[in-house]
């Protein structure tokens, strides 16, 4: 059957998404649409449904409710709505046997690059991020600092147009955490991509960032944080997440669903 | 990026990946080439005396006891191959790798097919090591009949994948490996003609000599066995056939990868 034709003004379109785990709803209601070029922080504690999001945009859960749509086209099309997606798991995705090279090499095989192209992006990307030197190491040799460039490598060699990273600081040093945030809020100006990045630690998030914060399966909130910071007349981020978790955790206890995409 | 090159190349990348895994995991590669090796030298050895083989098709002539479990030997590589990498693919251990393949482009029933066969493929150098040491050990089988047998043995290689994949994915209680092999796999190999023939079952069972006729295991080996002598055994190829777009039909159908965090280990955050 022909698909209608895409609207890719859209990177990434969510719409109304429900997920549930045992007939519990893990995911309800949420909302978010991202340009191209635009980073999103996910923000929202261990449990919210980060992940579940992440598994429902990639393809790997198929949604209760709602839709999603990658540059206009809707997941049902799997071979054009996950060609843009660029994905860094929360959990480890490399394949510690083989090398950086080969896993890089695999992954753009998946892609349908041909093998000189992904060569040289290879080597390009390995280069930018000052990894060329252990192309032919053993992923098992690395460290957790290294495996998670590698995996950002990887997410961004066919040039995605929508980059999904789930909590992908977790369990580094705070140099490392700085040099990868740094460099991935680099790569929707250099690369023109939507990124959204999942975390719930705060110190990662600037006043100028776009915030979308999950609790419990809803989204509560959704703006720039010094607007945010603004709204809820609070001094600092740290005492806008500890108002907004209160909010969002009376609401959810009171049982009244939050409308999706309002600010608080 | 075009299409079909997407097709071309991600066939290629996972089966290369495979190869590559195989070559840096020698020990798994030992493993699946001593237990057959066992069974051919020593327990088909000392069973040679107490079980006397009549000449049946496709054999001309009268033959030893080892060179008549050589096929179910193979199948019994296949077996392990095949259920040892479809649970991997459903539970955790390979969980990572098997979300970047999921995630990839392509419909979800090409990259389990392309997965499937980077095993068979596998497996296929684990049973040409194998027959080579049959060789040396002195069994003479018909090893000019291996070229023959090679697409019959991809075939049976992909059922058995497809059917551990089916297996995996529908009986939660199987989440291990001494699972599978307690309830799936020596039930399998048992009751088929990999050890013996079925008329020899016969004498001392009709009901289980029943049951080895349904096993599509039999019909995997008997395939097997007649192609090495040049052979089409119709009715084991037929159910081949039958059988692998079956259990690949429906294992792509219930195929779940959600199914491991709702197992409970990796709950979802």
């Amino acid at each position: 059957m022909p698909h209608s034709p895409p609207d890719k003004s859209t990177a990434l379109d969510i719409r109304d998404l429900g997920f549930d785990y045992r007939a519990k709803a893990a995911l309800d209601g949420f909302t978010l649409s991202m340009e191209a070029g635009e980073l999103v922080i996910l923000l929202g504690p261990n449990g919210a449904g980060k992940t579940t999001l992440f598994s429902l945009i990639c393809g790997l859960f198929a949604p209760a409710r709602g839709t999603i749509r990658i540059n206009g086209f809707s997941l049902a099309n799997r071979t054009d709505a996950l060609a843009p997606l660029g994905v860094v798991f929360q959990a480890q995705t490399l394949d510690l046997d083989l090398s950086v090279q080969q896993n890089l090499q695999y992954f753009c095989a998946l892609h349908g690059l041909p093998r000189a192209a992904a060569r040289s992006r290879i080597d390009n990307a390995l280069k930018r991020m000052d990894l060329h030197t252990r192309a032919h190491e053993k992923v098992r040799t690395l460290n957790g600092g290294h495996r998670r460039r590698v995996e950002i490598i990887r997410a961004t060699l066919h040039e995605p147009s929508v980059l999904l990273l789930d909590e992908p600081t977790v369990g580094l040093d705070i140099p490392t955490r700085a040099e990868l945030l740094e460099y991935v809020r680099e790569l929707p100006q250099t690369q023109g991509c939507a990124v959204l990045w999942a975390t719930h630690l705060i110190d990662e998030i600037r006043n100028t960032d776009r915030i979308a914060m999950l609790h419990a399966g809803n989204k509560h909130h959704d703006g720039v944080a010094q607007q945010l910071l603004a709204d809820n007349q609070c001094a600092d981020l740290p005492a806008l997440m500890r108002s907004l978790n209160e909010a969002a955790s009376n609401i959810t206890s009171e049982g009244s669903k939050p409308q999706p995409g309002t600010s608080a | 990026m075009k299409l079909h090159r997407r097709y071309l190349t991600s066939v290629s990348g996972i089966v290369m990946r495979e190869l590559l895994r195989f070559v840096h995991q020698r020990e798994r590669f030992l493993a699946a080439l001593v237990r057959p090796l066992l069974w051919l030298i020593v327990f088909a050895a000392g069973f040679r005396a107490a079980l006397g083989l009549a000449i049946i098709p496709p054999y001309q002539t009268y033959i030893s006891y080892e060179v008549y479990i050589v096929p179910g030997l193979i199948g019994m590589i296949q077996l392990f191959n095949g259920m040892q990498s479809s649970l991997s693919m459903v539970y955790d251990q390979e969980m990572g790798s098997m979300r970047v393949l999921l995630t990839a482009p392509l419909p979800r029933w090409y990259l389990l097919l392309c997965k499937l066969l980077a095993g068979v493929l596998v497996s296929l150098m684990q049973i040409a090591t194998f027959l080579v040491m049959a060789r040396i050990v002195g069994i003479d089988f018909a090893y000019t009949g291996s070229l023959a047998a090679l697409p019959v043995m991809l075939l049976s290689g992909i059922m058995l994948g497809s059917l551990g994949l089916l297996i995996s994915s529908v009986v939660r209680q199987l989440e291990n490996f001494a699972g599978v092999m307690n309830f799936v796999i020596f039930p399998m190999f048992f009751m088929s003609s990999a050890l013996y023939p079925i008329w020899k079952m016969r004498e001392s069972s009709e009901w289980l000599a029943r049951v080895c006729e349904l096993n599509p295991f039999t019909h995997a080996i008997e395939a097997i066995r007649f192609a090495f002598y040049g052979q089409l055994n119709i009715l084991s190829m037929s159910i081949l056939v039958v059988c692998t777009l079956l259990f690949f039909g429906i294992a792509c159908w219930s195929y779940d990868p959600a199914r491991s965090f709702r197992a409970g280990r990796t709950a979802p955050a």
